[in-house]
């Protein structure tokens, strides 16, 4: 027998993810989901996790990474679910556990260390130049000291001890 | 003139520059004034970075904001992440004064403030409700003939209880900016579905993207396109080079190019020669 953990879902609401016992698990959010079509993850069931806190399950598994954001289960709730915001406060609370694809670290390193999430390179500057665009977008990629700034919000915000 | 700042983000600028410069192009002579949102940086991207941290996201966000109000302007974008991302970070900050202070205190530790005053418009929506089909037609100068599948993408009009764009589940405006070419818009199956590689499924989940990619494509094909029109440098990403190894070779391109190409610009400036799917016009 499960117990309900209450303080799971209060951490979620915490977290930005608004009220997960909101979801009276109709499964509409299943059916219009395009990921769970390719995959194991149900949107309904890990609703359904969170509501009875089962913390491990939904951190440990992959389910909870194959959300797109496509916000299709969002639209059609008809309880009107702030499905997605739950899901990314899920993420963000498996995230400060240490729960982090490594490719998911690079984006985050990327972010970090240049200010977007792709790099730049030579062969982008060439194609940059002979468009007639300045060989480095006029953003935080060619000003150190605007980089510096936003690494400094960052770390405040807490980026520093995720990109570590 | 509509004058708006022009947020760049990191696809189009770092790996599709062909669109940035498009959108300038296109821009210009349609009488809309972009202004560079200088220094600013990736929005940051709402399926991913929001995912690790929502306060680190809010945050960088907010600094971009922040660098438009200052210049007095309104944000454009040329990509559904940064839309999506910006739009929702201003609706966060500019209806809650709780959340504008608490954003603020980390800006303060640049000498930054955000007051909660930046609007945020896609270029799509823009060019659709500034300008109007009725002059976007009057623009053209060279009329195409593509069979276009439409590509919404997902954070241009969803959540839709914010973003009263268009209807999510049978949306029109990308059909009629299309259409406004002398192309013409191929219906299809399941047209509203995500490209697959949105929310950090294309980075760590890559093959899972790739199944919905290759869904989308036969959807398109099944249904008559001969090309893909996007409106988001990530969609445009997930379909040029995910084609090849799909074993499609439908060519991409953003809503910018396409535009670019009724209006007659040199085919050389639209970038189109770092397409992995090759595009003859």
């Amino acid at each position: 027998m499960v117990t309900p953990n209450v303080d799971f879902a209060r951490e979620i609401a915490d977290a930005g993810g608004a009220e997960v016992k909101m979801c009276f698990q109709c499964g509409t959010c299943t059916a219009s989901c395009p990921s769970g079509r390719q995959t194991s993850y149900r949107v309904r069931k890990l609703m359904r996790q969170a509501q009875l806190g089962l913390k491990e399950q939904i951190f440990e598994g992959e389910d909870l990474w194959d959300c797109t954001t496509c916000y299709a289960c969002e639209e059609r709730c008809p309880r009107t679910v702030p499905i997605v915001d739950i899901i990314i406060a899920l993420r963000n609370m498996a995230v400060a556990e240490g729960h982090m694809y490594e490719d998911h670290k690079k984006t985050a390193q990327s972010l970090y260390s240049i200010g977007h999430t792709v790099s730049i390179n030579d062969k982008v500057r060439e194609q940059r130049k002979a468009l007639g665009l300045s060989a480095e977008p006029p953003t935080v990629i060619a000003n150190p000291a605007a980089m510096a700034q936003l690494k400094k919000i960052l770390a405040a915000a807490g980026f520093d001890k995720i990109v570590e | 003139m509509a004058k708006y700042a022009f947020f760049l983000g990191c696809i189009a600028p770092l790996r599709y520059p062909g669109i940035e410069k498009s959108t300038r192009v296109v821009c210009e002579s349609l009488g809309i004034e972009l202004v560079d949102l200088t220094d600013a940086s990736c929005c940051p991207a709402p399926g991913v970075i929001r995912a690790f941290s929502r306060k680190a996201w809010l945050a960088a966000a907010a600094r971009n904001l922040a660098l438009a109000e200052k210049m007095e302007l309104d944000i454009v974008t040329i990509c559904n992440g940064c839309f999506g991302s910006l739009f929702d970070a201003a609706h966060e900050l500019n209806n809650n004064p709780e959340n504008l202070a608490e954003v603020n205190e980390i800006l303060a530790e640049i000498g930054m403030e955000y007051k909660g005053t930046t609007e945020v418009r896609h270029f799509a929506e823009v060019l659709y409700n500034d300008i109007g089909i009725e002059k976007l037609k009057a623009s053209i100068t060279n009329p195409l003939d593509y069979k276009v599948a439409t590509f919404y993408g997902c954070h241009f009009l969803k959540p839709s209880k914010y973003k009263a764009i268009d209807n999510p589940e049978d949306a029109h405006v990308l059909d009629d900016l299309v259409e406004a070419t002398g192309a013409q818009s191929m219906p299809r199956m399941q047209k509203m579905m995500c490209c697959g590689a949105g929310g950090g499924v294309r980075s760590a989940l890559g093959d899972v993207a790739m199944k919905l990619t290759k869904q989308n494509l036969d959807n398109m094909v099944e249904g008559g396109a001969e090309y893909i029109v996007d409106i988001c440098p990530f969609c445009h990403l997930q379909f040029d080079t995910g084609e090849g190894e799909l074993g499609f070779k439908l060519p991409v391109l953003h809503l910018s190019q396409l535009y670019g190409i009724a209006m007659g610009m040199n085919a050389k400036d639209l970038g189109l020669d770092a397409h992995k799917v090759p595009v003859t016009l």
